[in-house]
C-alpha cells in the first residue's frame, strides 16, 4: 500500500480535550489511509471514548485540525458526521427495534438521498425511483454482511450477533469514507468475534477504511493494519501491530511497571 | 396471482365505499342526530391520524393537540363570520358584504397557518422529551385557549368566552353545505352533505398519512422515535426533521378545525379544552399507536361511543332511580373500557401486525 499522502482519509492532529480538572486528551494525532484497519486501545480511562467522541462531533475539542478525505473537517453537530463521510456504530448496540432489519439500513441512505414531503405525497416518479433504490441498495447490504434473508424481521428480533452486523451494514450504507466501530465486540463469544473479524476482513478487502476501538488487545493485534495506544490521555505509542507490542510504554501501561517483557 | 390480488382488493375499496356512501341515507331514517355523530367522528379520526403523525411516526407526545384544531377553527370563525367586520371599521369597508372564503382558500389557509403554529409551538420543545415534552405540549395546548378566551381587550379579536357565531357553512363554487340538496328527487340534508365532505377529507388524510408512513421522511421520523441518538448518527437533522412532523401534524389540525367551526356555526373556547386533547391522544393510543386503520378504529369508537351511551344511559338512569345521570354514566362507562382495553391488549385494539417472528439465530 503507497502511503502518499493523496490517500490518506483521516488526518487529525493535536487534539487536546479538558473536563474541568482532567486533560482527557492532549495532544493526539493520527493518520489513517485508505484501505486500512485502525485500531485505537488503550486501559479503562485512557481517552478512547473521548476522542472517538471528538471525532464524531459529540465533543468539541479545545484545539486540533482535522482533514476528511483531504478537505478540512470540523465536526460541529453530530448529524453533519455522517453527511461529511464518517459512519460510526455503538458500543451497545443502538439500532431502530421496532423497525426492520430492511428499514434499519433504508434509513442509512437517508443522508444520500433527497425525496421530501411533496415528492412522497404525490408519489413522483423521482420519489418512487429513489426508493426502489433505497431498498435494492439496502436489501444489497444486509446480503453484503449476511443477513440478507431477515431483511423483513424486526431488529430487536435479531440475535446479538446479528444485530452488530446490521449495525454495520447501516453504517455502511451512508457510503462512508470511513466507518468507526466503538467496541464491535464488546458482549460477544469467542465464536462471535472469529465471525465478527470475518466480516470486518471482508470489508477490508473490499477497500473500505476502518477505524476500531477496542479493549479486546489480542483481537486488535491480528486485525489492525496500524494502532495508536492511549494511555491518562496522551498517545503513547504508534505502529504497527509488531512494533506497539514491544513496546515498553504499552507493556507497562497494561500489564504494571512490575511486568519484564519476555 | 398478483392481478387476481389486485382485482380483489379493488371488490373490497369499492364495497367499503359504497357502504360509506350509504351508511347516512341509512342512518337518517332513526334521525339526523345519527348522521351528526358520524359526521363528527369522521373529524375525530382526521384529527387523530393528524395526531399520530406526531405521536405514532415521531414518536413525540403532544398533550396540546387540539391547540391546532382552535386555531383552524378560529381561522374559519374569523374569515367566514360577520364578527370582524363588525368590530373593524377599515375591514367593513374592505368587505362591504362580509367576508365569505370558500372552501378552496380556507383548507389550504388553515392547514398553513396551523403549520406554522405547530413549528412555532414544537421550537422550543425541540429539546425535550417524554413526560417533559408531553408537560410543555399541554402547557401550549392551555395558552392557546386562554388567549382565544381573552383576545377581547383591547381589541375583539375573539369575542372571549362568549365565542362567535354566525358562522358560514362551507361552499364551493355557488354550492352551499348548509342547504339541503336535491338529487334525483332525493333530498340530502345539510349533515349528509357535511358527511360526505368529511368523508372526502378522512380519504385524503388516510392517503396522506400512508405515503409518509412509507417514505423517507417517514423512516426518518420512525428513526427518531426508536432511537434518536442513533438517528442522529446516522445523519439525520433531527431538530428539522422534528419541526416537520409538528407541522404536518397540525395541518390536518387546522382543517379540521375549520370543518368544525363551518359545521356547527358557533364556537367557543370551551371545545378545545385540555380533556379534548387528552381524548385526542386516547383514541391513537387505544386505537393502535402509528398504525393507521387502528388509530381509525379508536377515533370512531371513542367519539361515537359516548353519543350512543347517551341513548343506553337514559334507562339506566331510571333504573337508579336518577342517582347515575347519563354525563356521569357516560364517563364511568368509557374509563372502565379504556382501563380494560389496556389491560387486554395494551398495544391497542389494531396494533401495527408484527411481522418479527423470533429470527432464527445465525449458525
Amino acid at each position: 500500500m503507497s502511503k502518499n499522502t493523496s490517500d490518506i482519509v483521516l488526518e487529525v492532529k493535536g487534539v487536546s480535550k479538558r473536563f474541568g480538572g482532567l486533560q482527557a486528551l492532549s495532544d493526539v494525532g493520527i493518520t489513517i489511509h485508505k484501505g486500512q484497519v485502525y485500531g485505537l486501545i488503550g486501559p479503562n480511562g485512557a481517552g478512547k471514548t473521548t476522542f472517538f467522541n471528538v471525532i464524531t462531533g459529540l465533543y468539541t475539542p479545545d484545539g486540533g485540525t482535522f482533514h476528511l478525505g483531504g478537505a478540512p473537517y470540523t465536526p460541529t453537530a453530530v448529524h453533519e458526521v455522517a453527511a461529511a463521510g464518517i459512519a460510526r456504530t455503538f458500543q451497545n448496540i443502538r439500532l431502530f427495534p421496532e423497525m426492520t432489519a430492511l428499514e434499519n439500513v433504508m434509513v442509512g441512505r437517508h443522508v444520500r438521498t433527497h425525496s421530501g414531503l411533496i415528492g412522497a405525497i404525490f408519489r413522483t416518479p423521482a420519489f418512487k425511483a429513489e426508493e426502489q433504490a433505497i431498498a435494492r441498495r439496502a436489501q444489497e447490504l444486509l446480503d453484503y454482511v449476511g443477513i440478507g434473508k431477515f431483511a423483513e424481521y424486526k431488529a430487536r428480533t435479531l440475535s446479538y450477533g446479528d444485530q452488530r452486523r446490521l449495525e454495520i451494514a447501516r453504517a455502511l450504507a451512508t457510503d462512508p469514507k470511513l466507518i468507526a466501530l466503538d467496541e464491535p465486540a464488546a458482549g460477544m463469544n469467542a465464536t462471535e468475534k472469529v465471525v465478527l473479524r470475518e466480516l470486518i476482513d471482508q470489508i477490508r478487502r473490499d477497500g473500505r477504511t476502518i477505524l476500531i476501538i477496542e479493549h479486546d488487545v489480542k483481537l486488535m493485534m491480528g486485525l489492525c493494519d496500524r494502532l495508536t495506544v492511549l494511555d491518562y490521555g496522551k498517545q503513547i505509542a504508534e505502529g504497527t501491530a509488531a512494533e506497539v507490542q514491544k513496546n515498553e510504554k504499552v507493556i507497562e501501561a497494561y500489564l504494571g511497571s512490575g511486568h519484564k517483557a519476555h | 396471482m398478483t392481478s387476481m390480488h389486485k382485482t380483489k382488493q379493488w371488490i373490497v375499496f369499492g364495497l367499503a365505499a359504497a357502504l360509506l356512501l350509504a351508511l347516512p341515507l341509512f342512518a337518517a331514517q332513526f334521525g339526523q342526530g345519527w348522521v351528526r355523530i358520524m359526521a363528527l367522528a369522521l373529524l375525530y379520526v382526521m384529527l387523530a391520524l393528524g395526531l399520530n403523525i406526531v405521536v405514532g411516526y415521531a414518536g413525540l407526545l403532544d398533550l396540546g393537540y387540539v391547540a391546532f384544531y382552535a386555531v383552524g377553527a378560529y381561522l374559519y370563525a374569523l374569515v367566514a363570520s360577520p364578527h370582524l367586520t363588525d368590530n373593524f371599521e377599515s375591514l367593513k369597508a374592505a368587505f362591504p358584504n362580509g367576508m365569505h372564503f370558500p372552501i378552496w382558500a380556507v383548507v389550504p389557509i388553515a392547514a398553513a397557518v396551523a403549520a406554522v403554529f405547530g413549528m412555532l409551538l414544537g421550537a422550543p420543545t425541540l429539546k425535550l422529551r417524554g413526560d417533559y415534552l408531553a408537560i410543555v405540549t399541554l402547557g401550549f395546548g392551555e395558552i392557546i385557549r386562554v388567549f382565544m378566551n381573552n383576545l377581547e381587550y383591547p381589541l375583539n379579536i375573539t369575542n372571549g368566552p362568549r365565542g362567535i357565531s354566525q358562522i358560514d357553512p362551507m361552499h364551493l363554487f355557488g354550492f352551499s353545505f348548509g342547504q339541503p340538496f336535491t338529487l334525483f328527487g332525493h333530498e340530502f340534508p345539510s349533515v349528509t352533505l357535511y358527511y360526505y365532505l368529511f368523508l372526502v377529507l378522512v380519504v385524503f388524510t388516510i392517503i396522506i398519512s400512508h405515503r409518509l408512513e412509507v417514505s423517507r421522511i417517514g423512516r426518518a421520523w420512525m428513526a427518531i422515535r426508536e432511537d434518536e441518538i442513533a438517528a442522529k448518527a446516522m445523519g439525520l437533522n433531527t431538530r428539522n426533521l422534528k419541526l416537520l412532523a409538528f407541522g404536518m401534524g397540525a395541518t390536518f389540525g387546522g382543517v379540521s378545525g375549520a370543518m368544525f367551526a363551518s359545521f356547527q356555526g358557533f364556537i367557543s373556547p370551551e371545545s378545545f379544552t385540555l380533556a379534548e386533547s387528552v381524548m385526542i391522544v386516547a383514541m391513537v393510543v387505544l386505537g393502535g399507536i402509528g398504525h393507521i386503520p387502528g388509530v381509525i378504529l379508536g377515533a370512531l369508537l371513542l367519539s361515537a361511543l359516548p353519543e350512543v351511551l347517551r341513548y343506553v344511559a337514559g334507562d339506566v338512569q331510571a333504573i337508579t332511580g336518577g342517582r347515575l345521570d347519563a354525563a356521569i354514566l357516560r364517563q364511568l362507562l368509557i374509563a372502565l373500557a379504556m382501563i380494560t382495553i389496556m389491560l387486554v391488549r395494551q398495544r391497542g385494539l389494531w396494533p401495527a401486525p408484527e411481522h418479527g417472528k423470533a429470527a432464527p439465530a445465525a449458525k
